[in-house]
């Protein structure tokens, strides 16, 4: 059954009818069509993504800059975390070969512990993608800003916090000289999306209208993404004049002028398309990996049932294994084509 | 549907593909979730016939209007009321409607669904002598996908907003906003889960038919012993495996498009005086990826109906095919050149002239294995012994059509002629002929040739004549004037051509005149198909009994009893020693030998 050609045959034999000129069954060579389609799948995907990018007229992000934060230790580590995801789901591969090893050996307890480690390995892997999702999503205290000349930057450095806001004007629920200290970041952001930010005044829901403490930013730098009047793209500018132009921007008290983190329509962090795609693909592929944890799960169920041990071969295990790897070689795509290149 | 109570019975069968029939099986389990690949290839046939009829009765509809554009019938009224034809007159979102899932149907539902599932179903098992499909649980499961996908189909017929109007291609921007035309609704929606849920029935038979050509071959059945028929089936199902899935891709951006707000194909685009936000996407994109699957659907749904007139145009000689080898190099090459080719669709699409000319040279290359299969029909049928059954008739006809369509296939190929026939009727004309009419003829073909194996019957051969002359001067009498009215400059898809009339009177009265010459040769071919539908499934029931192996063929499917068994054969699988073409052999006492006959003493292989 398994796919080892222990004896030789010649070729005329082979291709004679009767036997399985791949001397494999018939179920193993489904799975290896099925994904030499589903390969086809993604290339469609991938194409489209090089043909858009290929075809953009803005400057598409990079990934060292979108791609920087850990878990728990915030920003400044450039593609690692992805780098980690990635290590760990080539490892799963690592174990599930040897799950398929120990099948061959019809060694149970063998198959069940490496398969146990390569859905760890997948749920790991499926988590921070969510992980990777949700940041992607968030994106940075700063976001993209639209300059007064037309040009869009991105936005380096440190965020200061915003400590309240002080009514000064009453609306509807906040009297004069209340401070304001739930949900800052989140209003703060949506008064700058909608132009309600005037000169450091902020107008909240209810109409009342606020002045902002917020501390001072640090290491602020603007990187050019967009031509405009003045600034072209490439161009870099830090310190006091960073600031400067930024908060003329954001508090100009027209709306639009900043895109905070991303979802299907925009983002910050380039093309609309760069969002759309990085969603898409590596949703897609998420999709791909979650099923095959559930699958995995399935096949590691029927392994501890006894199911495969009865059948006298562990082909289950090699097939969820093709699938596994599979997935595991996309990602190498995936990875390559939004992370790196 | 009442009979799904039984199911429990019908599960107990899902092992039984080895079994030899010596159970009884429940009515569930027989007819309905059948794990028989005969049972399956009669489903997939009965829901493309009927999908047939449906979008034939579409064509009929459109027809009219544009025979009489702006008169009132009461045949339109009676199908699409007061909503779609008030007073009678088509409304111009239907008549878009109409075309689009006529154009679907057709070249899906019935030319891909009907006529791959169906044939490779009933005969690569057969054939091939094998029990069975590999996975008979599988293929249930591809027919009842096909089934769903054919039910969302026609459920967006019957939708407030209307189906799909954007073209069977579903172009974006169109087909993405819904404020452009009111088929890019919900009908719009239905249409691409239908077609999501078709690409994965299409992909799980194309699997099954892979596996079951390459490991269930009987002994001594080598790939160059295989029957064409067999060979055509496997080359489709490789090409469908791997053009489907790019136009999976291409549809799930559309429906991000649509449903998400994101911007694939979408760019800079204003609606009803609204500027969109979508900036930067691209529909040429879309282009380029439903085309790569395209092209090769174009094969998808020639392919089968090229290896099925093999067949019955060697029987129906008495002579072997001509040039058995070339047969499956030219299936082959045309196989892999439908890969290379797309770009011949989007030569007016902006494309950069010197990428043009190598899709024109791609492109051309197309008609040496094309030739190459033609010359052999013909030298197969030259001094052969005809036996011009209703079969042969219709496989005759395919080579007829093969031809007259694949010479106007050689104009469109090149850029400089297409940028100005593109999108006129002359392209509707060409590949109505070359892929619709010679597919159908195939599959009019298989059926009258196979039908005896299928159920056991014979159809009636009178009827088969009088419905083969109506259909050959019916079809070319709709699709060779098309061509004189896309010279005449006539774009396709437009509702109403009398407009022509304003600036150029010659042109306007040939348009015209000739779009009522074609409605009326579509009503008569529409109507020479009763006798087709009442030869079927009269003989299904009243037909004289089959013989064993009534057109004395050597393949292994006349080996099997007429009665249908499980697992075909009630003892051992049959040995083959020859190939299947020995008609006509020198020396030998019959006119054909089977393929399951040894060589006798001193015999040569062919």
């Amino acid at each position: 059954m398994s796919g080892h050609a222990s004896k030789q045959i010649d070729t005329t034999t082979l291709w004679g009818g009767k036997v399985s000129p791949f001397s494999t069954s018939y179920g193993k060579l489904m799975m290896w069509f099925f994904l030499v389609s589903d390969a086809l799948t993604f290339g469609g995907l991938l194409i489209a993504y090089g043909f858009t990018r290929h075809d953009a007229q803005d400057a598409w992000p990079i990934g060292e800059e979108t791609f920087n934060s850990m878990p728990f230790l915030g920003h400044g580590f450039p593609l690692l975390y992805v780098a980690l995801m990635t290590f760990i789901l080539i490892v799963s591969s690592v174990t599930m070969v040897l799950a398929v090893e120990a099948g061959h050996r019809m060694d149970k307890k063998g198959v069940i512990k490496w398969m146990v480690a390569t859905i760890i390995g997948g749920f790991f892997f499926v988590g921070s993608q969510a992980w990777e999702w949700s940041h992607f999503i968030h994106g940075s205290e700063f976001g993209k800003v639209e300059l007064v000349d037309g040009s869009q930057a991105i936005v380096k450095g440190h965020f200061g916090e915003i400590k309240n806001f002080t009514v000064i004007e009453a609306g509807e629920h906040h009297a004069k000289g209340a401070v304001v200290t739930d949900d800052l970041m989140h209003q703060f952001q949506h008064a700058v999306e909608v132009g309600k930010i005037n000169d450091g005044i902020i107008t909240l829901h209810d109409g009342s209208k606020a002045k902002i403490t917020k501390e001072a930013d640090h290491d602020m730098e603007l990187i050019i993404k967009k031509d405009g009047k003045s600034n072209k793209v490439g161009t870099r500018i830090k310190g006091k004049n960073a600031e400067k132009m930024y908060y003329q921007a954001i508090y100009s008290g027209t709306p639009h002028k900043v895109i905070y983190g991303a979802n299907l329509e925009q983002n910050e962090y380039g093309p609309q398309q760069y969002g759309q795609f990085f969603f898409f693909i590596t949703g897609f592929h998420g999709f791909h990996v979650f099923s095959g944890v559930i699958i995995n799960i399935i096949i590691l169920l029927g392994v501890i049932a006894g199911t495969y041990h009865k059948r006298g071969h562990y082909e289950m295990v090699e097939k969820t294994g093709l699938y596994w790897h599979f997935v595991d070689l996309v990602w190498v795509f995936v990875f390559t084509f939004f992370y790196l290149v | 549907m009442a009979a799904v109570t039984h199911e429990a019975h019908g599960h107990h069968e899902a092992h039984g593909h080895h079994d030899h029939g010596h159970h009884e099986e429940s009515f569930v389990s027989k007819y309905i979730f059948s794990q028989d690949h005969k049972m399956i290839g009669k489903q997939f046939l009965l829901t493309a016939v009927f999908m047939g009829l449906v979008a034939m009765l579409l064509s009929i509809l459109f027809r009219i209007q544009l025979a009489w554009p702006g008169e009132s019938s009461d045949f339109l009224s009676f199908f699409l009321g007061e909503t779609w034809a008030p007073g009678g007159v088509l409304k111009e979102d239907m008549y878009l409607g109409l075309v689009t899932i006529h154009g679907t149907i057709m070249v899906f539902f019935l030319l891909t669904g009907g006529l791959s599932g169906t044939f490779s179903n009933l005969l690569i098992p057969l054939q091939l002598g094998a029990r069975d499909m590999a996975s008979g649980f599988l293929n249930m499961l591809s027919y009842w996908f096909f089934l769903l996908s054919s039910i969302l189909m026609l459920v967006s017929l019957f939708v407030e907003s209307g189906p799909a109007m954007a073209g069977w291609t579903v172009y974006p921007p169109l087909s993405a906003l819904p404020q452009a035309v009111s088929g890019s609704g919900t009908g719009m929606t239905l249409w691409l889960f239908s077609m999501t849920i078709f690409i994965a029935s299409s992909l799980i038979g194309s699997l099954n038919y892979i596996v079951t050509v390459l490991n269930l071959r009987t002994a001594g059945m080598k790939m160059t012993r295989m029957p064409l028929t067999i060979w055509a089936f496997f080359v489709t199902a490789v090409l469908g495996v791997l053009s489907f899935p790019v136009l999976l891709s291409a549809a799930l951006l559309l429906v991000m498009d649509r449903l998400a707000g994101t911007s694939f194909y979408l760019s800079d685009i204003i609606v009803g005086g609204e500027m969109l936000t979508n900036h930067g996407g691209s529909p040429i994109l879309y282009q380029h990826l439903f085309w790569f699957l395209g092209h090769p659907e174009v094969y998808i749904v020639l392919l089968p109906a090229l290896g099925l007139s093999s067949e019955i145009i060697a029987t129906n000689s008495r002579k072997p095919i001509f040039g058995y080898r070339a047969m499956i190099g030219s299936i082959l090459a045309i196989g892999f050149l439908s890969f290379i080719v797309w770009g011949h669709h989007m030569f007016v699409t902006g494309m950069n002239p010197f990428i043009g000319s190598v899709f024109v040279f791609t492109t051309l290359l197309i008609a040496i294995p094309s030739a190459v299969k033609a010359f052999n029909y013909i030298t197969t049928l030259w001094k052969g012994s005809l036996v011009l059954t209703p079969a042969m008739l219709f496989a005759v006809g395919l080579v007829s059509t093969f031809i007259t369509g694949g010479v106007t296939g050689i104009i469109l190929a090149d850029s400089a002629l297409d940028i100005m026939l593109h999108d006129t009727y002359f392209v509707v004309a060409h590949f109505h002929i070359v892929m619709g009419m010679s597919a159908v003829f195939g599959m009019f073909g298989g059926v009258y040739h196979w039908f005896p194996k299928m159920f056991g019957k014979m159809m009636n051969t009178r009827l088969g004549y009088v419905h083969f002359w109506i259909t050959l001067v019916g079809a070319y009498g709709v699709f060779f004037p098309m061509h004189f009215v896309g010279i005449a400059g006539a774009p396709r898809r437009y509702y109403d051509y009398s407009s022509y009339g304003d600036f150029d009177t010659n042109s306007y009265e040939m348009i015209m005149d000739l779009n009522v010459i074609i409605t009326i040769f579509a009503i008569i071919a529409a109507i020479g198909q009763v006798f087709f539908l009442f030869n079927f499934f009269y003989s299904i029931f009243r037909g004289p009994k089959a013989p064993l192996n009534p057109w004395g063929s050597n393949t292994l499917e006349w080996t099997t009893p007429v009665e249908h068994i499980h697992g075909n054969w009630p003892g051992e699988l049959p040995t083959v020693h020859r190939w299947p073409y020995d008609y006509s052999k020198p020396g030998a006492e019959t006119d054909f030998i089977p393929q399951n006959v040894p060589l006798a003493d001193g015999e040569e292989e062919h």
